[in-house]
C-alpha cells in the first residue's frame, strides 16, 4: 500500500545536473553506492511504481546532506533515500546495529559498569571479538562511557543554583553529552551561567533517534521524536528557547522529525537553537557580554560537520570564534570526515569512512592546529583517531577562553 | 531480388495492423506489414495506455463493454507483461450530484456494468481512498472495477516480433505508393521506400487498409471514399505515478476524466476535438486543452496540481461515419470491417477500423476473418489464446532474476519492458550493464538488443522499444550517449549528432504547451546545453 504518493522530497525537480554526485563523500569511494542522483530522485519513480526496484546499496548512503546543500532544485536527496530504507527496507537492524542505534539504552548500561567497559574496549582481544561477532570494526577506538552521568551531577551540584538567574534556557543535552562526555555539558552549563542564563533539564528528554533512523528502528525512532516533542512542548510552554550542543541531534529535531518520521514539530521548531547561534545573537544584540581572559592562546582549526553544513549555521561558530583574542582560526575545507555517526563503526564500512575522511585529515595535519574545534562528537571520535588531533566543542572552546568570573559579573543583571 | 508475392499485405504498422499481420501470420498465410513510419507511432502510441474494462461504455455502449471487458480478459493472459492489474475507480464527487451524476447515476453505472459482464463493486469512500491514497478526498461514492493498464508499444511490438516469428515480413519506413489494379482488382501495392526512394511492387490476392486516420487517404488510392471524421485526444504526462489505481469519473464521458498510471508515469486525458485531416500528421496540444485537462485531472487527484508536468501530446480516433448516413452525424466508434468487394465492387481489399486500442484483437480477428474468406480458406483464430512472446507471467522479479541472484535496476526494467524475451538482452560485454537512460534504467545491452532484433533505426524507434529519453529530463541528460549508443549499433557513429537533434526537436514539441514551472525550468536547461528548439505560437 502506497502511503506517500505526491510530490514528496520535490524528487521531481531534479534536472540531473549531478552536482550531488560530485559532493556526496560516499560515491567517491565506494563504487558499491550508486550516488545520490540515482539512489535518490532517479530510483524513486521506479520505486512508486514497484517497489522490486528498491535496492539494497541505498544502505551505503551516510546521511550526511551534502547532496541536498548542492542541490540546485532543492530537492530532498538524502531524506528520499533515507524514506526509502524506511519503507522499503526488509533487513532487520542487527544486533550490532541496534546496540548503536540504542545510545539511550547502552548509555545507562554502560556508565553503570563505566570503568570495566572503558578498559575492556581498548582491549585488542575484546575489539578482535566485537569485530568477529557482530562486525564493530577492531581498528575503531570506541567512544569512552562516563562513570557519573551529566544529569546526576546536574541535579546533586547544579540544579537548585539555576533559578537565581535572569535569563533562563532549557538545554537538551543529548545522549553524547550525558553518557560519554559529561564534561562538555558541564562546560554548557558553566558557559551559560556566566552569560546570565539559568539551565533547566527538559523533563523527559529522549535520545534524538538519529541512530535508530540511521539503523531502520523506525518505530523506535518515531516514539523518542513524539515523546521529545511533547516534552518541548512543556518546556517552551515556561518561555523558554530549547539550546541544543550536537549538531547532528539539532539537524534531527528540526529537519528529520517532519520529514522523514512525520512527527510535526512545527509549533516548536522555532525555539530549538543551537548554541552557536544562540549566543553569537546574544552578544552581537548586546543581550549577553563576555569578557575574555587575559593572554589566552590557542590556534584553531575549524571543521564544519557535514550536518552543520545542511543546517548553514557554521557561520556563526566562526564568527563566535573570531571573537576570541588570541585564537587564531583556519577555516578547514569543506569534507566529511567519514565517520557519520553509526556508519564508520561498523566493520563494512570501516576502510571507506577512512578513506572518505583522507583529504580533511591531510588539511588538519599539514595546518598543525593546538586542536581541532568542531560541534559534532562522532567527527570529534574520527577525528581524533584518524587525525591524531584533539577536537574541542566550540562550548568548550568559550569555556577555556571566557573569564567566566568577571563575565558572570557584568551579567548577572 | 527478393520474392514479392504475398497472401496478404497489410498496410498501417499500429496495433491494429500489427494484429492483423500477426492473426494472418499464425493462420499460416505469406504476410507482409508495411509502415510508412516507425510501428505504433500514430494513434497506436498517443492514448492513455488504459486497460478498459469496459465500464467507461457500459451506460452508453453495451456493445462495446461486452468487447472491452471480454478483450481485458484475453490480454491479461496473452500479453502479461504489456499488461498492469491496477485495478479501477470511478469516483463521484459532491458536484457531480448537481449535473445528474450523483449516486443515482452511480446505481445506473453498476447495473449496467453487470450487465456486461464487468465485476463492479460499489465501495465506500474510505476504502477507495485506503486502495488509492491520491484519489480526491471530497469524493461521495466510488465504484471498484476491473481496469488496468497496458503499453501499447509492447503490445505493439510483441505483435510484430510474433508475426515476424511466423514468417512475416515487415517493412517500416515504407510508405504506400499506389495500389496496382487490374480488373476491378487490387492485386498488389507500389511501395516507395522513403529511405532509397525507391519504388516496388508488391503482389498479394488480399490487401488490408490497417492504416487508422489514415485509412481514408489509402481508400481513396483505390478509388473509394470512406467518410472518417479525425478527431483529437490530447493528453498530458507527469513526471512519475502519482496514482497506482486508475481513476475514472463516475459519470457521461468527458474530457480529462481517466487518470492512468503507466510504467513510470501517469497520463491524464483525454479529449475529442475534431480536427482537418491536413492537421493528423503534426498534431500540436493548446495551452486551453493543457488547463482543461489539468483542471479536471485535479478533481480526480489533487496533487497533479503540485506534480510536475513531463509534456502534452496528442492522437487522433479514426472516426467512421455510417454508411447509411455520409453527413457524419451519426458516428460509430466500434469496429467497423469493409469488404470492398460487396461495398465498392473493388476486389482484395478490406478496410478495418474504428475501434480502440483495447480491441485491436478483435479487429484484427475479424480483418483476417475476411481475408481468409476472401482467400476461400477455413483457418481458426488463434490469438485469443496463444500467448504473445515475451508474455510469460508478467512476474518482473522472477524474469530478471534469470540474469543474476542480484539483478540491477537496468535489467529490472528490462524484464518489465521485454517480458519472457528477456533473455535475448545479453549482458556479456564488461560495458553492457552501463546506463544510458538513467530516468528510465535502460542499458547499453538493452538498446544493443532492440536495434539487432526490434527493428530500430533512429532515437524515436528506440523510445518506442525502450523508454530511452521518456522519462524526467526528456533526454536532456542522456540523450548524446543514447545517440552514439544507437549510431554504433547501427554501424554508422557519424549519424549521433543527427539522432539527438531529431530526437529533441520531438521532445521539444511536447514541452512546448506546459512549459512552465519545472517543465520550463528542463526547458531552458536543454535549450541552453543544446541550442534546440524551435518557438511554436498558438491561436488559443
Amino acid at each position: 500500500m502506497q502511503e506517500i504518493n505526491i510530490s514528496d522530497k520535490n524528487f521531481e525537480q531534479c534536472q540531473k545536473c549531478s552536482l550531488c554526485e560530485t559532493v556526496c563523500p560516499v560515491m567517491a569511494n565506494n563504487p558499491a553506492y550508486a550516488g545520490p542522483k540515482r539512489s535518490g530522485p532517479d530510483s524513486e519513480r521506479y520505486r512508486l511504481k514497484n517497489g522490486i526496484f528498491f535496492e539494497d546499496s541505498l544502505k551505503y548512503c551516510m546521511n550526511g546532506k551534502r547532496c541536498e546543500v548542492a542541490c540546485p532544485s532543492g530537492v530532498k536527496i538524502a531524506d528520499l533515500i533515507q524514506q526509502a530504507r524506511i519503507k522499503f527496507s526488509t533487513a532487520s537492524p542487527k544486533l550490532r546495529d541496534a546496540m548503536l542505534a540504542s545510545t539511550d539504552l547502552m548509555g545507562p548500561l554502560a556508565s553503570g559498569f563505566a570503568p570495566i567497559v572503558n578498559i575492556s574496549l581498548g582491549l585488542a582481544p575484546v575489539k578482535g571479538v566485537l569485530d568477529a561477532t557482530i562486525g564493530l570494526d577492531h581498528r575503531r577506538t570506541l567512544p569512552k562511557y562516563s562513570s557519573r552521568t551529566f544529569t546526576s551531577w546536574f541535579r546533586k551540584h547544579a540544579a537548585a543554583l539555576q533559578d537565581s538567574f535572569p535569563r533562563h534556557i532549557s538545554y537538551y543535552h543529548g545522549c553524547y553529552a550525558n553518557y560519554n562526555y559529561p564534561q562538555l555539558a558541564k562546560d554548557f552549563t558553566a558557559v551559560m551561567n556566566a552569560f546570565g542564563y539559568g539551565v533547566h533539564l527538559i523533563e523527559g528528554e529522549r535520545c534524538c533517534g538519529v541512530a535508530k533512523i540511521a539503523n531502520g528502528m523506525t518505530e523506535a525512532a518515531v516514539r523518542d521524536a513524539k515523546a521529545n516533542i511533547n516534552a518541548f512542548r512543556k518546556a517552551t510552554a515556561t518561555g523558554r528557547d530549547i539550546v541544543t550542543v550536537s549538531t547532528t541531534c539539532t539537524m534531527t529535531l528540526l529537519e528529520e522529525y517532519p520529514e522523514l518520521l512525520k512527527v510535526d514539530n512545527s509549533d516548536v521548531k522555532s525555539r530549538i537553537k543551537l548554541f552557536e547561534p544562540f549566543v553569537f545573537e546574544a552578544i552581537s544584540s548586546g543581550i549577553v557580554k563576555p569578557v575574555w581572559k587575559e593572554g589566552f592562546k590557542a590556534k584553531v582549526a575549524y571543521h564544519s560537520p557535514c550536518h552543520q553544513e545542511r543546517l548553514g549555521w557554521g557561520i556563526f561558530t566562526i564568527e563566535l570564534l573570531k571573537m576570541i583574542p588570541g585564537l587564531e582560526l583556519i577555516e578547514l575545507g569543506s569534507n566529511c570526515c567519514g565517520m557519520a555517526g553509526t556508519y564508520g563503526f561498523k566493520k563494512e564500512n570501516f576502510k571507506v569512512s577512512q578513506k572518505i575522511g583522507e583529504p580533511l585529515f591531510n588539511e588538519i595535519r599539514s595546518v598543525a592546529p593546538d586542536y581541532v574545534a568542531c560541534e559534532c562528537e562522532t567527527c570529534k571520535w574520527q577525528i581524533e583517531m584518524s587525525a591524531g588531533v584533539s577536537v574541542k566543542n566550540p562550548v568548550s572552546i568559550l569555556a577555556e577562553a571566557l573569564d567566566l568570573e568577571k563575565t558572570s559579573e557584568l551579567n548577572r543583571a | 531480388m527478393a520474392n514479392r508475392e504475398f497472401d496478404v499485405i497489410i498496410i498501417g504498422g499500429g496495433i491494429t495492423g500489427a494484429g492483423t499481420a500477426r492473426d494472418c501470420a499464425l493462420r499460416g498465410l505469406k504476410t507482409l506489414l508495411v509502415e510508412r513510419d516507425d510501428i505504433a507511432s500514430g494513434a497506436t502510441g498517443r492514448n492513455h495506455g488504459l486497460l478498459h474494462s469496459g465500464a467507461r461504455y457500459a451506460v452508453k455502449d453495451a456493445e462495446s463493454a461486452r468487447e472491452c471487458i471480454s478483450e481485458n480478459k484475453i490480454l491479461r493472459k496473452i500479453a502479461a507483461n504489456c499488461v498492469e492489474d491496477t485495478g479501477g475507480l470511478f469516483i463521484t464527487l459532491p458536484e457531480d450530484e448537481d449535473s445528474g451524476y450523483g449516486l443515482d447515476y452511480q446505481k445506473t453505472f453498476v447495473e449496467a456494468c453487470l450487465d456486461a459482464g464487468i465485476q463492479a463493486r460499489i465501495i465506500s469512500p474510505e476504502e477507495a481512498l485506503r486502495m488509492e491514497p491520491s484519489v480526491n478526498p471530497r469524493l461521495i461514492g466510488a465504484v471498484a472495477v476491473p481496469d488496468g493498464s497496458v503499453d501499447p508499444f509492447r503490445l505493439c511490438s510483441a505483435n510484430v516480433v510474433d508475426a515476424r516469428m511466423h514468417g512475416a515480413e515487415v517493412l517500416t519506413y515504407t510508405f504506400l505508393d499506389s495500389f496496382i489494379i487490374e480488373n476491378g482488382a487490387v492485386t498488389g501495392v507500389r511501395l516507395l521506400d522513403r529511405r532509397s526512394g525507391v519504388v516496388s511492387e508488391y503482389r498479394a490476392a488480399v490487401t488490408v487498409n490497417a492504416a487508422g486516420i489514415w485509412g481514408q487517404a489509402v481508400a481513396a488510392k483505390a478509388g473509394i471514399s470512406i467518410g472518417m471524421y479525425p478527431a483529437k485526444g490530447a493528453l498530458l504526462v507527469f513526471g512519475h505515478r502519482v496514482n497506482n489505481v486508475v481513476i475514472n469519473r463516475c459519470r457521461k464521458s468527458a474530457d480529462g476524466d481517466i487518470l492512468v498510471p503507466g510504467d513510470s508515469v501517469c497520463v491524464i486525458g483525454t479529449t475529442s476535438t475534431k480536427i482537418p485531416f491536413e492537421e493528423c500528421d503534426d498534431m500540436r496540444v493548446t495551452p486551453g486543452e493543457v488547463r482543461l485537462l489539468l483542471r479536471e485531472g485535479c478533481s480526480l487527484c489533487p496533487s497533479l496540481s503540485s506534480t510536475r508536468i513531463l509534456r502534452a501530446y496528442a492522437g487522433v480516433r479514426p472516426l467512421v461515419a455510417s454508411d447509411s448516413d455520409p453527413t457524419g452525424r451519426s458516428i460509430s466508434r466500434g469496429i467497423v470491417c469493409l469488404d470492398h468487394e460487396s461495398r465498392d465492387g473493388v476486389k482484395g481489399l478490406v478496410t478495418i477500423t474504428g475501434g480502440k486500442l483495447m480491441t485491436y484483437r478483435l479487429m484484427a480477428e475479424k480483418a483476417t476473418d475476411a481475408v481468409c474468406r476472401k482467400l476461400g480458406l477455413d483457418r481458426p483464430c488463434e490469438t485469443a489464446v496463444t500467448p504473445l512472446p515475451g508474455s510469460g507471467d508478467g512476474r518482473i522479479e522472477a524474469v530478471s532474476r534469470r540474469f543474476s541472484g542480484k539483478p540491477t535496476a537496468g535489467q529490472k526494467a528490462a524484464a518489465g519492458r521485454h517480458g519472457d524475451l528477456t533473455g535475448r538482452i545479453r549482458f556479456d560485454s564488461p560495458d553492457d550493464g552501463a546506463l544510458v537512460c538513467e530516468c528510465e534504467n535502460v542499458t547499453l545491452a538493452e538498446i544493443r538488443y532492440a536495434v539487432k532484433e526490434l527493428g530500430v533505426t533512429n532515437l524515436e524507434d528506440l523510445r518506442r522499444r525502450t523508454r530511452v529519453g521518456m522519462g524526467t529530463c526528456q533526454g536532456s541528460f542522456c540523450i548524446r550517449k543514447a545517440a552514439a549508443a544507437l549510431a554504433e549499433a547501427l554501424g554508422d557513429p557519424s549519424l549521433a549528432d543527427k539522432l539527438a537533434a531529431e530526437y529533441l526537436e520531438e521532445r521539444w514539441k511536447g514541452m512546448v504547451p506546459a512549459g512552465w514551472g519545472d517543465t520550463l525550468r528542463e526547458m531552458e536547461f536543454m535549450q541552453r546545453v543544446y541550442k534546440t528548439g524551435k518557438p511554436y505560437s498558438y491561436d488559443d
